[in-house]
Order: C-alpha cells, then sequence, then structure tokens
C-alpha cells in the first residue's frame, strides 16, 4: 500500500490545497491579494501612476540615504505612514476604489496617483 | 638636508612618496590649484531660469515689477515696500531675528531671502502658497505686515500716469488688477539670482577661485559621515523643497508649528522649509525664528543634533565634528555668496509725472492710504 508522503500523493496534496486557495478566494469574490512595490529614491517615487486591485497592497520602501513619508488624505484611503530611514519599508492595504493620491509629506514635490480598481 | 639616493642614482620610494606628498600638500594648502571640480560635483551649478507657464519672463514685466517691489504705496499708510523687509543691501532679508511690519508690528518669523526663487517649488517658511505669484500678494493681503487695501491701490496705479505706461508695457491690453500686479511681482523676483560664486567658478573649472579651507569644508558640506548637510540642502540650490523640523528650542506655551498648520501630519510638527544657502553668509540672523545669530551658532547647532528633541527630523543627529571642520564648514559657506544683481533702483511714478494727464498728486495719492 502507497504511503501518504510518497510523491504521488504530495503531487495530489499540493494540487488540491492550491484548489481550495482558488476555491476560497472566489467564494469571496475576489482574485488572490497581490503586493506591489513602489521606491522612493532620488526624492521621486519610481512610479507616477500604479493601478492596483481592491485587495491589493502597495509596500514603498526608502532607497534614498534620508528619511522619506508616505501619506494620503484621498477618500478611499486616508493614511500616514511616518517618516522612516533608508531600507525602511511599509505596506498599505486598498480596500476601496478609486483614485489615491500619495505624496512624501517631507518633499511634497514627490508625488504619484494610485487607481484602485474593483 | 638633500635627499639620500640610492647607488644607481634614482630616487628611492621613501623619497619619491615624501616628494609626492609635499607635492600634494603645496596643491591643496598653498596658492597652487585646488582639486578639479568632477562631474557629480557640477550638479551643484545652477541651470537656466525655468520657464513658468503663464508667466513668462520679459523685460517690461521685470521692470514694472521692480517698481512696484521698491513702492511703499503699496502699503497700508505708505510706509513698507516689499523692499523695506527684503533689502538688496541685506541679501534681500532684513537683518532682523524676524520681520517688522506695518506700523512697527514684529513678526512671528525670520524674511527669508528672495534671491533664487525662481528655482523654488514651496513658498514662505511652511510653504502655504504654492507659487510666486499667489506668494506675491500674501504680505500685502496680511494686517500685521502691508495690510494694502488692494482695490484702492488698483485705483490709485490707474491714476498714476507713469504706472500706467508701465502696465501697458508688461501687460499690452490687459487691466490693471491685482492679477497683473502679482504677475509682475513675481517676475521681478524671479531675476534676482546669485550665482556666480566663488563655489560656482570653481565648478565651472577656475582652480584658484576657492580657498583650501572653503574647498575642505564643501568636503565636510557634503560628507554624509561628517557634516551631512546635503541631506537637506541638496541640489543647485541648497533646498530639497523639503519640510523638517530640525530641533530649534521653542518656549512652552504657543510653540510655532510651521508646516503642521498647512498640513496636520505628525511627522511636520515644528518643520519648517529647507532654505537655499546661497548668499546666506549675507542673510544673518538664521532659521526660521532668527535665532541663530550667525553661521557658526548654525554649524554648533547641528553638531548638537538640535536643541529640542520633540519630533525631530530622522536625518539631524550630533555630528562630533572638529573645531577646524566647524570652521571650514563656515568658510564654505561664505564661498557661496554670489556676485549679486546690479539693480538700479527704480524711479517711482508720481501722480504728476506727465503733467496733461495728471490729477493732484494729494488726490491721488489719498486712494493709497487707506490704513491711514
Amino acid at each position: 500500500m502507497p504511503r501518504h508522503d510518497s510523491p504521488p500523493f504530495r503531487l495530489i496534496n499540493t494540487l488540491g490545497l492550491c484548489m481550495l486557495a482558488v476555491v476560497m478566494a472566489t467564494a469571496h469574490g475576489t482574485a488572490l491579494a497581490a503586493e506591489q512595490i513602489v521606491s522612493q529614491k532620488g526624492k521621486a517615487f519610481s512610479t507616477k501612476k500604479l493601478r492596483v486591485k481592491v485587495g491589493d497592497s502597495v509596500k514603498f520602501i526608502n532607497e534614498d540615504p534620508f528619511s522619506h513619508n508616505v501619506f494620503s488624505l484621498s477618500d478611499p484611503k486616508n493614511f500616514d505612514l511616518g517618516s522612516y530611514p533608508q531600507g525602511g519599508a511599509k505596506s498599505v492595504t486598498f480596500d476601496k476604489a478609486g483614485t489615491i493620491e500619495v505624496e512624501c509629506a517631507i518633499h511634497p514635490d514627490m508625488a504619484m496617483v494610485i487607481e484602485v480598481e474593483k | 638636508m638633500p635627499l639620500r639616493r640610492p647607488p644607481s642614482g634614482r630616487p628611492s620610494g621613501t623619497a619619491l612618496l615624501l616628494v609626492f606628498g609635499l607635492t600634494s600638500f603645496a596643491a591643496i594648502a598653498g596658492d597652487q590649484a585646488l582639486p578639479a571640480a568632477t562631474e557629480a560635483d557640477k550638479a551643484w551649478l545652477l541651470p537656466p531660469l525655468p520657464i513658468v507657464a503663464g508667466n513668462p519672463i520679459t523685460p517690461a514685466k521685470a521692470e514694472l515689477g521692480k517698481t512696484l517691489f521698491f513702492d511703499p504705496r503699496l502699503s497700508a499708510n505708505g510706509t513698507i515696500s516689499c523692499a523695506s523687509c527684503h533689502n538688496p543691501s541685506l541679501g534681500w532679508s532684513d537683518g532682523l531675528k524676524t520681520g517688522i511690519g506695518i506700523n512697527g508690528t514684529v513678526l512671528n518669523r525670520a524674511t527669508p531671502t528672495i534671491a533664487n526663487m525662481a528655482y523654488n517649488t514651496q513658498f514662505m517658511w511652511d510653504g502655504r502658497k504654492k507659487s510666486l505669484e499667489e506668494q506675491a500678494l500674501g504680505p500685502m493681503r496680511t494686517p500685521e505686515e502691508m495690510k494694502t487695501d488692494l482695490k484702492a491701490m488698483v485705483l490709485m496705479m490707474g491714476s498714476v500716469p507713469g504706472y500706467r505706461e508701465l502696465f501697458d508695457k508688461a501687460f499690452p491690453g490687459e487691466p490693471i488688477s491685482e492679477d497683473t500686479v502679482a504677475k509682475a511681482l513675481a517676475t521681478f523676483q524671479r531675476t534676482v539670482v546669485s550665482t556666480d560664486s566663488r563655489f560656482d567658478r570653481w565648478l565651472q573649472g577656475d582652480r584658484q577661485a576657492m580657498t583650501v579651507q572653503e574647498w575642505r569644508g564643501y568636503q565636510v558640506f557634503k560628507d554624509p559621515a561628517r557634516g551631512n548637510c546635503a541631506v537637506c540642502h541638496s541640489g543647485a540650490n541648497f533646498t530639497d523643497n523639503g519640510f523638517h523640523n530640525i530641533g530649534i528650542a521653542q518656549a512652552d506655551g504657543s510653540p510655532d508649528m510651521g508646516r503642521f498648520k498647512v498640513r496636520a501630519l505628525a511627522v511636520l510638527k515644528g518643520a519648517f522649509k529647507t532654505p537655499t544657502l546661497r548668499d546666506v553668509a549675507l542673510t544673518a540672523p538664521y532659521f526660521h525664528d532668527g535665532s541663530a545669530p550667525t553661521l557658526m551658532d548654525v554649524v554648533e547647532h547641528y553638531d548638537r543634533g538640535g536643541d529640542d528633541k520633540r519630533n525631530l527630523s530622522k536625518d539631524i543627529r550630533p555630528l562630533h565634528l572638529s573645531p577646524l571642520e566647524k570652521e571650514d564648514l563656515v568658510a564654505f559657506m561664505t564661498a557661496l555668496n554670489g556676485q549679486g544683481a546690479h539693480i538700479t533702483l527704480p524711479r517711482l511714478p508720481q501722480a504728476l509725472a506727465l503733467p496733461h494727464k495728471a490729477a493732484p498728486a494729494s488726490t491721488t495719492l489719498a486712494h493709497s492710504r487707506t490704513g491711514d
């Protein structure tokens, strides 16, 4: 009798878990959430415009040798990540659709827009 | 004593090193040339003036703007012009701890220079104005500063033939208005440029333009492990157009919250705009509250890592500079003095300048004295 941890069974188990994850995600009406990366370098965000889906998160990484901030006062997502030095990173999850204007409070010339789509 | 030579007649390695070392020292410490500026250094050279959409610089607008800038009749009681606080003889500032407005009103913040505002993106210590055009009317609208009745001011200019001529040349076909006054003032301010400093000349290839001490100060200035000044005073105009809490001691009670009043974000409590350092040796005292009388006081402040640590910027830390490094830094900042704009003071148009059209001067001026 084949052992349950033999290669054929491991493959079946893995496939089963993947299918379960897809079923659970579908049951919630959303695809699996993704994380996108935006870096802050040379006093600029690495992109001026980003499209994400509801439920996705964006990780902001400071690659400059000085502190940055990330905030938004936009209605769909109002947040303030404080200030953090080089190498620091913070994430924000976007849970409502809409247009999010993102800036660095310390350096107001740094700005970008995140379009959160359903 | 002559250097000993090896039997071959060629100088020994030690002797070569000694000669090389002495030559290098002479190059750095004597009247020899400084090291040449690198491509990275040349990023400190000011670019051409930015072109402003909607209000390009023209000589006629600059001339009108200069006339307005020096005209005290723009204030409510005819006593204060823009130049009263932004005095070209004092680095376009006033030499005071904080500015003094109309009727001797002591203001809360130091008067910033207007030099090189053309390169800025943020205006006022707290950045509450988004353009020079927007900023230009700010002091006039402020009761503690010029307290201008803008409608009366426009009427006054319309009644002075010399002003009508200046406006016609600057804005053909447009009426005299608050908008054209603001555009002319902004244009003139954009022409006030501090450049061609000794530092600029070294960047452009004149290896004797700066002293050795000034050059050493530049090394301290840009070194993140020493002065770390360029962390905020970055770019050709020595400002990141950013807002930082640098730990200025404030009396308890009603501290100046700075940028926080414009944007209520925690990081901005007590944060103020990074000022340019061009012409900085001409614009004492320093900081937003004028609390540092000299550049050495400024350097000592940063060397301590600030005084009030509440909400201090994470980029401010004790520097532990040596006395020589501090003196070098101050010396470098004096090398940032520009050659200065050769301003010809305007002759202010008078009501009777063109007698065939003029109303009596006393009648005309009465319109502008709304604050009396």
